[in-house]
């Protein structure tokens, strides 16, 4: 398949420039396991003061975390898509990249990715594993077949989420600092969501479903099956939510004018 | 002299009426911000009235009034001035008749100043009828606070000057300044107030210069304070303003004469 091999071509590129500016590549692996120490920290701190997050245990409150890692440094590795609107509109790297025969996201997601972020997939299953070792966890024979499901499916619903809101720069060339924004607010599926009220968890649920990307999912490898329903339908919220961002994307390169710089 | 700097604060502020988009979608993010931290801090509280002398209404005003105040101190200086020294307009800007950091202080300010009128004051009167807090009615307390978020502010301005300058010497400093902010949020009290750190955290912390970002601030209005504690507040705020000029000032002489434009 061309896209594949088109991959494999952008990988090797990737490596070449990574190479280029070594040092740079140290500090992004710190500054992501940093990342995700600071979280784990919040997560000790709040659980040094209660010994219940309204029923659920601290170890399940870190499996949870653990878990969400997972789908989150696939989306961070392919969907780097930050600095879209500094590079694309306002320097006009897009008039390049639409003169080509590929789909123009593929490219865009190809220039940008950042494969080293998957490291924090490690760490994820390190801190699952952890937890799931501390309550210790039965494992069913099913459950890494779901894993894999779900973690693909959360994967799909950040990013299709982030295309969305990155298409804005098609729509307007002003420019926004929505996507950074969006890091706080994902975290919010990693708590369990029967602390929130009702509206938080509508919010988090169908609006913005950061809930399918983290706590859904892994109530159900914690073999909790009051949210088994939501759990089940993180593939099919993946694929929705993918496909929306596609959707609105391919909408917006119609609509492209160009900066006119 | 000062006159350069008040256009270029007022400039900003014009740029951010004219980019609405970020205004709507703040409103969204950052109620749903305060939201979500409300109930998970209501989670914690649990059946506990009361936690570390902190009780769950002043917990609940420290949420709100803490959000409310990092929508004035946080600003992007840190990114734009990466991108200006990455792509070489540093160069440019450089020849203009003014500091290019105080500059960008300024142009902080502007946008501070734009959040803070049509963001922050209409949305803590919002926030003030949905959840349960209890701001102070005393004008003096509103006064230190004042002072305290100015602070806090130039604080926040600084270390984000700070991570900035650091792209003279690492090219790509994105992770840095994502890390930054993550650890800024955690360190500066925001989502923790650090009287709830265990106590050797809370040691090391009072010697870092986070707490002056959003936890002073913050504790002065939701927890009403006594008068000599806010002035050892103030003064620990006021340290540390002069102090990071220091690094800065450093790092400035340092990188311009290392100065090296990608490309240009």
């Amino acid at each position: 398949m061309t896209s594949s091999k088109l991959f494999i071509d952008y990988f090797m590129q990737y490596v070449k420039t990574r190479l280029q500016y070594r040092s740079d590549f140290l500090v992004q692996m710190v500054t992501d396991i940093m990342f995700q120490a600071v979280n784990l920290v919040f997560i000790l701190v709040v659980f040094s003061h209660t010994t219940q997050l309204s029923s659920w245990s601290r170890e399940e409150v870190i499996f949870i975390y653990g878990y969400f890692l997972v789908p989150f440094s696939i989306f961070a590795a392919f969907f780097n898509l930050w600095e879209f609107n500094e590079r694309y509109i306002i320097k006009g790297e897009l008039d390049r990249v639409l003169t080509r025969p590929v789909h123009s996201l593929f490219q865009v997601m190809m220039e940008t990715m950042t494969p080293e972020s998957l490291s924090g997939a490690v760490t994820g299953l390190a801190v699952m594993g952890w937890a799931a070792w501390e309550m210790e966890l039965d494992f069913y024979w099913y459950d890494p077949l779901f894993f894999i499901l779900f973690i693909l499916g959360g994967a799909a619903v950040y990013g299709g989420l982030y295309i969305m809101l990155t298409s804005i720069s098609l729509f307007s060339d002003s420019k926004t600092d929505i996507q950074p924004i969006m890091y706080n607010i994902g975290n919010y599926g990693r708590y369990p969501i029967d602390i929130y009220n009702k509206v938080i968890q509508i919010v988090l649920t169908w609006l913005m479903p950061f809930a399918f990307v983290g706590f859904y999912p892994a109530s159900f490898l914690l073999h909790d099956e009051r949210w088994l329903t939501f759990a089940m339908f993180t593939p099919v919220m993946g694929l929705i939510w993918f496909s929306l961002g596609v959707l609105v994307w391919n909408l917006g390169i119609k609509n492209y004018r160009g900066a006119g710089s | 002299m000062l006159e350069k700097y008040m256009e270029l604060m007022r400039l900003r502020f014009l740029m951010m009426l004219a980019y609405r988009v970020n205004y709507y979608s703040g409103i969204i993010i950052y109620s749903l911000n305060i939201g979500v931290y409300y109930f998970l801090w209501m989670a914690i509280y649990g059946d506990q009235s009361s936690i570390n002398g902190t009780s769950s209404v002043q917990m609940a005003t420290y949420v709100a009034v803490a959000w409310m105040s990092r929508a004035f101190y946080f600003n992007n200086l840190d990114r734009e001035i990466a991108q200006e020294i990455r792509d070489g307009t540093v160069a440019v800007q450089l020849l203009r008749p003014y500091s290019y950091v105080l500059g960008k202080g300024f142009q902080g300010l502007g946008e501070g100043v734009f959040r803070l009128l049509l963001f922050s004051v209409p949305g803590m009167v919002i926030v003030s009828f949905i959840f349960p807090i209890q701001l102070p009615s005393d004008a003096s307390t509103w006064g230190w606070f004042a002072i305290s978020l100015l602070f806090g502010f130039i604080i926040n301005t600084q270390i984000n000057v700070l991570t900035g300058l650091m792209a003279f010497f690492i090219l790509n400093n994105m992770g840095m300044i994502r890390a930054k902010r993550v650890i800024i949020d955690l360190l500066s009290g925001l989502v923790i107030p650090i009287t709830f750190f265990p106590g050797w955290a809370k040691e090391i912390l009072s010697y870092l210069p986070f707490q002056g970002i959003s936890y002073v601030p913050s504790t002065i209005l939701a927890k009403g304070v006594p008068l000599a504690e806010v002035i050892t507040f103030l003064e620990v705020q006021l340290i540390w303003t002069v102090l990071l000029w220091v690094p800065i000032r450093l790092l400035w002489i340092n990188a311009r004469r290392r100065l090296v434009v990608q490309g240009g």
